[in-house]
């Protein structure tokens, strides 16, 4: 064989690779397209108009966008989301931080530990939201039992049922189930710092608080930006927990945009109006994540 | 003396870490003495222990809840959900690792953005999309949403397995003559499997567990999977918690016993869909 036609041979195949190589990305592709992209520009445009789900679809412009800054609704709804953001900003990556650390300083029990944490995490939530709606009973629950035997009253009120704590009841719950994830993220991120920074901050007098402070918390910074990415994303879709125990209930008082989109779509049948919702909650994403990105950007190392 | 002082100053953190462990256990611990108590222990206490077991709650959920349907829906969605979505990340992956396939960056970018897009915007859409192709009510339906949902993070998982092995395995291979199928099923494939465990793992459990989906595209009771099926059920006799705590045991169960043998291929999946999705 000639060296061009060797050449020529070694092209063919390279080629082939590549045809071979778009094939096999191909299904993964084309399903996203289906499910994803396609359905999700649909959306984009079924936000402009009054479709109900059936029936004729008419364009109506930015009414549905009108409509969505003068609903109370939405802007309750709205609002728990960044109340629920707050809540579990600080709540879990708390919980996670201390237990890290702590859980970090010990050798022996660390993988049950461990494994204890995560537990409620991979339980699912129907389960994880009946266990609370048992425990959290105003009649079977821990409440009475607390009140009867130690007098302790705080919890022996129906926490799903009232409008001041229904919100917070729930983001309770889908926190207990999260928090242990939290930590085994910490923990991974925590085990890479270099043991030699303790012990010169040891040498330095530094105590537990000090050592967390200037050795660990800048150490794991990466892992804490990204976690508080994470968070603010899944605050704003939060769905599951909020639509089992409460529905958004009672009177709205546990709304969030997710429940709202939901019960607006399918069953009150303006699928026009909940896409535009629908496009609202991408917004939220999408401000996280370009938020995300500027800090990058600006050169902070995370 | 030094180290004297070490271990005894690991108490506090035993104990703080004894504390969280009881607050992350204990809830579960309740509900599953609470699945055998009778309605009347209920308004006991829910930290006193069932009087005996009181196996029959479990016997009438299942009839009630009709676990024998639940079971073998979760069990068709679960299974093909997981093949499919591993059998094509698979192929996805192994062409964006070992292909040097142009364009792969913009693709890896592309399922990062595609997993990134909220379900709220699409779900609509998607919903009156499958109802008019027929997939409402329909298994096959589902699954082609889980397998495109969950194939861009099987896939980014899997090309991390991937782009570890050695080339030298793959140029052998390919001096050999081997084609690319040849190299995936007689290379790939053998030495990335925990790879493929772990996907397989992470797909199943959230499959086992998805509830939005199931909820829209499933509203038949005979097609239900349990997650959905156990929300109906926990409805229909909310006040009867000894019968909705045991329905609610039955679908950890499964869950848990693969979660305590496999638990470092779980953990590492999860945590690795959570920090570089």
């Amino acid at each position: 064989m000639t060296a061009t036609a060797l050449q020529q041979e070694a092209q063919r195949a390279k080629r082939r690779q590549q045809i071979g190589g778009w094939l096999f990305v191909a299904p993964v592709l084309l399903l996203n397209l289906i499910v994803v992209v396609i359905p999700s520009a649909i959306g984009l445009g079924m936000a402009f108009t009054d479709w109900s789900g059936v029936g004729s679809m008419n364009f109506i412009g930015l009414a549905n966008f009108q409509r969505l800054f003068q609903d109370g609704v939405f802007f309750k709804a709205l609002t728990h989301n960044l109340l629920w953001t707050a809540f579990f900003l600080i709540v879990p990556v708390a919980l996670g931080l201390l237990g890290a650390y702590l859980l970090s300083g010990i050798k022996r029990g660390q993988m049950f530990f461990r494994v204890a944490y995560f537990i409620p995490y991979v339980i699912a939530a129907v389960v994880n939201t009946q266990l609370w709606r048992y425990l959290l009973n105003p009649r079977v629950g821990i409440g009475p039992a607390l009140s009867q035997c130690c007098g302790i009253e705080f919890l022996n009120v129906p926490v799903f049922g009232s409008r001041d704590l229904a919100l917070l009841g729930v983001a309770f719950v889908d926190m207990w189930h999260f928090w242990g994830f939290l930590l085994v993220l910490y923990l991974a991120a925590m085990s890479g710092v270099d043991i030699e920074l303790y012990e010169v901050a040891r040498l330095d007098g530094a105590g537990r608080w000090a050592q967390f402070r200037h050795v660990t918390l800048p150490s794991i910074r990466p892992t804490l930006v990204f976690t508080i990415l994470m968070i603010t994303i899944w605050s704003g879709l939060v769905f599951d927990y909020v639509f089992i125990i409460t529905g958004g209930g009672p009177a709205n008082a546990s709304e969030v945009m997710g429940t709202l989109l939901y019960t607006t779509a399918f069953q009150r049948f303006e699928a026009g109006y909940a896409a535009a919702i629908g496009i609202f909650m991408a917004l939220w994403v999408a401000i996280a994540t370009g938020g995300f990105v500027l800090l990058r950007k600006l050169g902070w190392e995370v | 003396m030094f180290r004297e002082r070490r271990r005894v100053s690991t108490l506090p953190n035993y104990i703080i870490l004894t504390l969280m462990a009881i607050f992350a256990l204990a809830p579960i611990l309740l509900l599953v003495s609470g699945s055998f108590k009778s309605t009347a222990e209920f308004t006991i206490s829910p930290f006193a222990l069932p009087e005996e077991l009181l196996w029959s709650n479990y016997t009438t959920a299942w009839e009630q809840g009709n676990y024998a349907t639940t079971i073998r829906n979760s069990t068709i969605l679960t299974s093909f959900t997981v093949l499919f979505t591993v059998a094509l990340a698979g192929l996805a992956a192994y062409a964006l690792s070992r292909l040097n396939l142009k364009g792969g960056n913009i693709i890896s970018f592309y399922f990062l953005i595609g997993t990134g897009v909220p379900a709220q915007l699409f779900i609509i859409p998607l919903f009156y999309i499958w109802k008019q192709l027929g997939l409402i009510n329909s298994h096959a339906g589902l699954i082609i949403i889980y397998v495109a949902l969950q194939a861009p993070f099987a896939t980014y998982l899997l090309r991390s397995y991937m782009v570890a092995l050695p080339q030298d395995f793959i140029d052998a291979a390919r001096i050999d003559g081997a084609s690319n199928v040849q190299v995936l099923r007689e290379i790939i494939i053998p030495l990335s499997w925990p790879g493929f465990l772990t996907a397989a793992l992470v797909v199943g459990l959230f499959t086992w567990n998805e509830f939005l989906f199931a909820i829209t595209f499933l509203p038949s009771p005979d097609l239900k999977p349990i997650a959905t099926s156990l929300y109906a059920f926990q409805q229909r006799f909310g006040r009867d918690w000894g019968l909705t705590n045991a329905g609610s045991v039955i679908m950890i169960v499964p869950v848990l016993i693969l979660f305590l043998l496999l638990q470092r291929n779980f953990i590492e999946g999860l945590t690795q869909g959570g920090l570089k999705a």
